[in-house]
């Protein structure tokens, strides 16, 4: 299973913190495996993506297997 | 070896137990400045809540303190964030830098709270009458860091 961590207000559109997926996904299959109104806000480029805690330059190009975890980062408000 | 101390916290903390020891462990500094950032008591405001990302959000401070070494001449740097709930008047950032020279000192802590206000990987929401609002970013932040980029 692939484990989505979900931060800021991309956790409310989720309704939860984390999700577990099942992989592989791709970037489009991690889209279809979303709920609709996810899907559509981790398009905007200033959401970024972490891959096993690895800040993704080009999120389209994610790969994503068993045991991963992807971490969907909206921008940061700061401390 | 410079003393650093660079630190994530889930409960409340109090300032002076950390500087004390911080300026203690820096014996023949010149001068030691800190700044204590503290949820402020905005109306209607009852909490504030940080939440980070363990894989980002630390090892980002570190790197903060690595630029911060490279760009002044520190003896010494504290960097303690708090994470979790909030509420008004708690600390939730202190910063202390000690130096043999003053404006080393001043300038490493305006430099280390510019970039932690706005570059570092922390969201934050406010409890307002019982709702939660996310904050978002503010352009007076990423003005604050633009100071620094020469």
């Amino acid at each position: 299973m692939i484990t989505v961590v979900l931060l800021g207000k991309l956790a409310d559109l989720a309704g939860a913190p984390t999700l577990t997926l099942a992989g592989p996904l791709d970037w489009a299959g991690l889209r279809a495996a979303l709920p609709s109104a996810l899907a559509e806000a981790i398009v905007d480029p200033r959401n970024r993506v972490a891959l096993n805690g690895a800040l993704m330059a080009d999120k389209a190009t994610l790969q994503a297997g068993a045991g991963d975890e992807i971490a969907l980062l909206p921008p940061v408000s700061g401390g | 070896m410079p003393m650093r101390d660079i630190r994530l916290l889930t409960e409340m903390f109090i300032p002076g137990t950390l500087i004390g020891p911080f300026t203690q462990a820096n014996p023949g500094l010149g001068g030691v400045c800190t700044f204590v950032g503290e949820v402020r008591f905005d109306e209607g405001v009852e909490a504030l809540e940080l939440s980070h990302y363990v894989p980002l959000t630390l090892p980002g401070m570190h790197a903060l303190a690595d630029r911060t070494f490279a760009r002044f001449e520190l003896m010494g740097l504290l960097m303690v964030h708090r994470v979790g709930l909030m509420r008004p008047g708690e600390p939730i950032v202190c910063v202390s830098a000690a130096a043999l020279h003053r404006r080393d000192a001043i300038d490493a802590v305006d430099f280390c709270m510019d970039h932690l206000k706005s570059a570092a990987w922390f969201w934050k929401r406010e409890q307002r009458t019982g709702e939660w609002h996310w904050i978002e970013p503010r352009a007076g932040d990423h003005r604050d860091l633009a100071r620094w980029q020469s």
